[in-house]
């Protein structure tokens, strides 16, 4: 914390990821992930939850062994962690979904170098203890949903006219598969990407005035 | 008095400490992977026989019973469903109606397409020697163009009854079963692709010839043993 700076409260730690520092529209990390996998809703929800999972456990780990790790070490240590929590949320998805496993792909391993999770915990998570770390974990890892969802929503009922597979337009609609290929997730990102630093902007103008 | 060097002031950490640290980490993370790989090993093994299931069910709808063969040069062996497939085998699921007849023969094929492997399974009637259904299981064709092996109903149609039959030797295939261009598909062991998505229908044509070309000639001397589920 700088000199001069108040300590953030519980509801402004967790709502940092949120707004603030939200992942895909402020700090825009974890963009392979944010483009690859958010052709359908479910498909973004899914990675987003299973992103939240590892951001929080892993950061309550880090915190909770913080004092313990030297920092010469502390590295190598946090991606074995983050690296054990991807393999615990493989399997839960696989238990759970082979459906949205197979959506997914090797997205879900990708996560090991997801650099939200690492940059939370060396950033946050190690400097804070757990219940902070995780709250500010939480936030995050709910901000990337919303990144992804937001994504994945527009393409899904551009690209395919349905929503959650529920289809919204009638026989007649023309899917825009563009929506559904890389391009298309170059288009909705940088188009929420304008819309929130639009918003942003005018919120900023509001407070100053 | 000399100055201290800078390298005393760096307070520096016990060997024993940092590999204590690792270590310990190391422990916990294993403990807990090892645990949740227990955890959910009966759920996937039988959420994957369920997916397997509806697949072959899908390809052939009389079929009630299944049963999972290895098929070799050796020979072909009754495989229980928890059981490893033997080096070199193919495996071979043999479905069975309500009145216990073999209705069909379904198998795995896989080959590359425009982006990855495209795994299908395939239904094989020994009756008609002939292809009979078609399902495509796990790929990375573009959305929207290669993935529509999975719905275009003109591609589905190539695998009604697509000709796979051996020829007098019976070591081979009588016509290699392949992709033509779409529209000009003559030949009922030929498949026609979908315009747009040449790469990934090639691939499925590929996949299944390679397939049927090794399993049939081994499957030919005991088709006999297969008729009814043992």
């Amino acid at each position: 914390m700088k000199p001069g700076e108040h300590p953030l409260t519980a509801f402004e730690n967790f709502m940092e990821g949120i707004w603030k520092q939200n992942p895909v529209f402020v700090m825009v990390l974890g963009m392979c992930p944010t483009l690859a996998v958010t052709v359908s809703a479910i498909n973004a929800l899914g990675m987003g939850v299973a992103t939240t999972f590892v951001l929080v456990f892993s950061c309550l780990l880090v915190s909770a062994i913080r004092n313990w790790v030297p920092k010469e070490v502390r590295i190598a240590t946090y991606i074995v962690i983050i690296a054990s929590f991807v393999t615990v949320v493989d399997y839960a998805i696989q238990a759970l979904s082979l459906d949205l496993y197979e959506a997914l792909g090797a997205f879900i391993q990708l996560i090991v170098v997801n650099c939200i999770i690492l940059g939370r915990a060396e950033a946050h998570a190690s400097k804070h203890p757990p219940l902070t770390a995780v709250v500010n974990a939480l936030g995050m890892g709910i901000g990337f949903t919303i990144g992804l969802f937001a994504l994945g929503s527009v393409r899904e009922i551009f690209g395919a006219g349905s929503l959650f597979g529920i289809a919204l337009f009638g026989p007649s609609f023309q899917p825009w598969i563009v929506m559904l290929l890389p391009p298309g997730g170059f288009f909705v990102l940088g188009a929420w990407l304008l819309l929130f630093a639009g918003w942003k902007q005018r919120k900023e103008a509001k407070d100053g005035a | 008095m000399s100055e201290p060097s800078p390298k005393s002031a760096v307070e520096i950490t016990a060997g024993w400490r940092l590999m204590a640290a690792l270590g310990g980490v190391a422990l916990l993370c294993g403990v807990l992977i090892v645990a949740a790989f227990q955890s959910t090993l009966e759920p996937i093994a039988k959420n994957r026989r369920i997916a397997l299931e509806r697949s072959i069910f899908s390809l052939i709808p009389d079929g009630v019973t299944l049963h999972i063969y290895a098929v070799s040069t050796q020979g072909l062996i009754l495989l229980r469903s928890d059981q490893s497939m033997p080096k070199g085998a193919q495996r071979v699921y043999a479905v069975y109606d309500a009145h216990r007849q073999l209705r069909g023969l379904v198998a795995e094929a896989g080959a590359v397409g425009y982006a990855d492997v495209v795994r299908v399974l395939y239904a094989y009637d020994p009756q008609r020697q002939a292809i009979v259904g078609f399902a495509v299981g796990a790929h990375r064709e573009t959305p929207g163009i290669g993935d529509k092996i999975r719905t275009d109903a003109a591609f589905q149609k190539n695998f009604v009854a697509l000709e796979a039959r051996l020829d007098v030797s019976g070591q081979s295939l009588a016509h290699p079963i392949r992709t033509v261009k779409h529209g000009s598909k003559r030949q009922p062991w030929e498949i026609d692709a979908i315009s747009g998505a040449t790469i990934t229908s090639r691939a499925v044509g590929r996949g299944i010839n390679d397939s049927v070309s090794v399993l049939l000639p081994r499957l030919r001397p005991h088709l006999d043993k297969l008729e009814s589920p043992p």
